[in-house]
């Protein structure tokens, strides 16, 4: 099994990166997560995250099958 | 349905004759409805915008969405609530948003109504991409309330 990485709207765009399938053996958090797909950029502190639907904190555990969501701050309404 | 996305123009107060009309629940029990209605502007820091694209996060802004819905509506004995939000490429003067909140009295309607508002601007996973006359850029941030 493996993790998917998403990435939304500006951040998207910026990385050229729409989404990612990786090795969960590979990848202990969320944090991990990006470093395996983004290796030459630290997590911006103002990016969000989600994990499977729910904001989470970047230190967060993934596991096999789960989703992971990067992206910047929302802008609705 | 409490929560709807729609891609295409829609209009708002037709959905609410819809919900009012098809939710038993609106019907007879309130005293109070209270509407937000969030319609495109065509300047945005000074410079005319032509069109607007919303990007969102299938799955997680209606999971989110109907969240903040449901806990609203608990914490202010709410009868109904509908939140409605468009996505897609809109024009100026296309609504974007509306919430609408059912109550017995109106100091709950209005509360709900601007936290459900609040709430949606802060952290449901929307964004914006203006179109310029001569570039396109994302919206950074929303502007205060």
């Amino acid at each position: 099994m493996a993790v998917t990485i998403r990435f939304f709207a500006s951040l998207k765009e910026r990385l050229g990166v729409e989404h990612r399938e990786i090795d969960a053996a590979a990848v202990n958090t969320v944090s991990d997560a990006w470093r395996a797909v983004v290796a030459d950029e630290e997590l911006p502190d103002n990016v969000l995250i989600a994990l499977n639907l729910e904001y989470v904190a970047a230190d967060r555990v993934v596991k096999d099958g789960d989703e992971v969501a990067f992206f910047p701050p929302v802008t609705g309404g | 349905m409490h929560v709807r996305i729609v891609e295409g123009r829609f209009d708002p107060w037709a959905m609410l004759a819809e919900h009012e009309s098809t939710h038993s629940t609106v019907s007879g029990n309130f005293g109070a409805t209270a509407t937000f209605v969030g319609t495109m502007r065509d300047f945005s820091d000074g410079v005319t915008v032509s069109s607007m694209t919303l990007e969102y996060y299938p799955g997680m802004t209606e999971k989110h969405l109907q969240e903040i819905g449901a806990a609203t509506a608990q914490a202010h004995d709410l009868a109904d609530w509908l939140i409605v939000h468009r996505v897609g490429t809109m024009q100026p003067g296309d609504p974007i948003v509306l919430v609408a909140v059912w109550s017995a009295h109106r100091a709950a309607a209005f509360t709900a109504c601007r936290e459900i508002m609040e709430d949606l601007k802060a952290r449901a996973p929307f964004w914006k991409k203006e179109q310029l006359a001569d570039r396109d850029r994302w919206v950074e941030h929303n502007t205060p309330g």
